[in-house]
């Protein structure tokens, strides 16, 4: 916690160096998972294109709840890329963080809210470009008064709401997770009384962050859908 | 960490309030990741997916189709075996009404015949009896003969004899 970040300026931008580390290493994960697993696909499934068919699943019924397949289908790359981009980068932090020369480097990208704030606010860009592309102009702006035309304001608020509690809610989960394990481990580092002490706790937390992680990747994508259809859907 | 850069003139010096450069690596990170997963990954994995469901839905159909054919063909078969029975029903019913008429026709001539028989057969006896009745009427004019001989002890001519017992014989015989 008393750990900075190494941050270095390129092209008058500021980078931290380890998000975009990680960012790469969670990427090149997923893309490797589903790379291997979609090899030698066959009619007749069998090992991992089960798993994969299974996450498209997965994902195109959080779709098929909120919204009609027919406006849904276009989400369903974009969902099943973001609750794997998200759970493999909430698992990330979990085993062991990199620290070097105080600089924190290898973490869950998900635990710095710049990235998961990047993330919702896509979304939510998203769901505005689809929700006039989709309705029109006016069908989109119309929207913002329904269903009472004073409530024009708290739909203004609503939005912004929307970004910060998707992108929020996310780097909390995640980012206590990573400093209650940084606690622990720092407990278990300092004796033979503390690595005793803190074995236990340290397992059952790492087991409660992984289901941190793939509940928060479900809820990320179930509210990425749920705005989503909010914006593209005739009645809500 | 991201609220040290919200505090506006923070120990480490950044004069910025964002990492803008995490922004955009987040967005080309994922971006690019979308992409490419869509070209190498889900496009061929929906592909396949679609393609397993264009195949139910032939096989499913082609199942349809087949059953109606077969119930069409056993449709077909129970008709031709009906027909079948009522053929086998029809000969049977001839063979019944050939096989009367002939035993009626066996029954006719064997009739005439023993009729024919009998006949015969009594013309055979009528026959036979008057052979007997000659061949009796012989013995007795020669038994006749001998007896009268005997009682006239006088020979007489055999041819007069002979004469004499048949003309006997015959008033005997239209007396009786």
């Amino acid at each position: 916690m008393d750990h900075g970040a190494p941050t270095r300026e390129i092209f008058g931008l500021w980078f931290n160096l380890s998000n975009v580390l990680m960012l790469i290493v969670a990427a090149v994960i997923v893309f490797l998972i589903a790379f291997i697993a979609t090899r030698n696909l066959k009619l007749k499934p069998t090992g991992m294109q089960n798993f994969m068919e299974w996450i498209m699943d997965f994902v195109k019924g959080i779709i098929k709840s909120n919204m009609d397949w027919k406006t849904g289908g276009r989400f369903h790359v974009l969902g099943i890329t973001l609750i794997m981009f998200i759970f493999v980068s909430n698992m990330l932090g979990l085993p062991f963080s990199i620290i070097v020369n105080g600089d924190l480097w290898w973490k869950s990208p998900t635990a710095d809210p710049i990235v998961t704030m990047t993330l919702a606010a896509m979304v939510i860009i998203l769901s505005h470009y689809y929700g006039i592309k989709l309705k029109g102009l006016k069908g989109y702006g119309a929207d913002y008064f329904k269903p009472m035309s004073f409530l024009f304001p708290l739909k203004i608020i609503e939005e912004f709401a929307n970004t910060l509690t998707l992108g929020l809610r996310l780097y909390g989960n995640i980012y206590a997770g990573e400093i209650l394990l940084a606690l622990l481990a720092g407990l278990g580092g300092a004796s033979v009384f503390g690595f005793a002490a803190a074995f236990l706790p340290m397992m059952v937390w790492q087991g409660f962050s992984i289901f941190i992680g793939a509940i928060q990747a479900f809820i990320f994508v179930m509210l990425t859908m749920v705005y989503l259809s909010h914006k593209v859907s005739e009645d809500h | 960490m991201f609220f040290d850069h919200l505090v506006l003139g923070a120990t480490d010096g950044h004069a910025e309030f964002l990492n803008g450069g995490d922004i955009i690596a987040t967005l080309v990170v994922f971006l690019v990741l979308l992409f490419l997963l869509k070209k190498f990954a889900w496009g061929p994995l929906m592909g396949i997916m679609q393609q397993r469901e264009d195949l139910i839905a032939s096989e499913i159909e082609t199942a349809e189709n087949s059953r109606q054919e077969s119930a069409k063909l056993l449709e077909e078969q129970r008709s031709l075996l009906k027909e079948a029975r009522v053929q086998a029903q029809e000969i049977v019913e001839n063979a019944k009404k050939q096989g009367e008429v002939s035993r009626q026709d066996i029954i006719t001539t064997a009739r005439a015949e023993s009729v024919r028989m009998k006949e015969s057969a009594v013309q055979e006896i009528a026959n036979e009896k008057d052979k007997a009745m000659a061949a009796v009427r012989e013995e007795v004019v020669a038994l006749s003969l001998l007896a009268a001989s005997k009682v006239l002890n006088k020979e007489i001519s055999e041819e007069d004899n002979r004469q004499l017992i048949n003309e006997t014989i015959a008033k005997a015989g239209e007396v009786q």
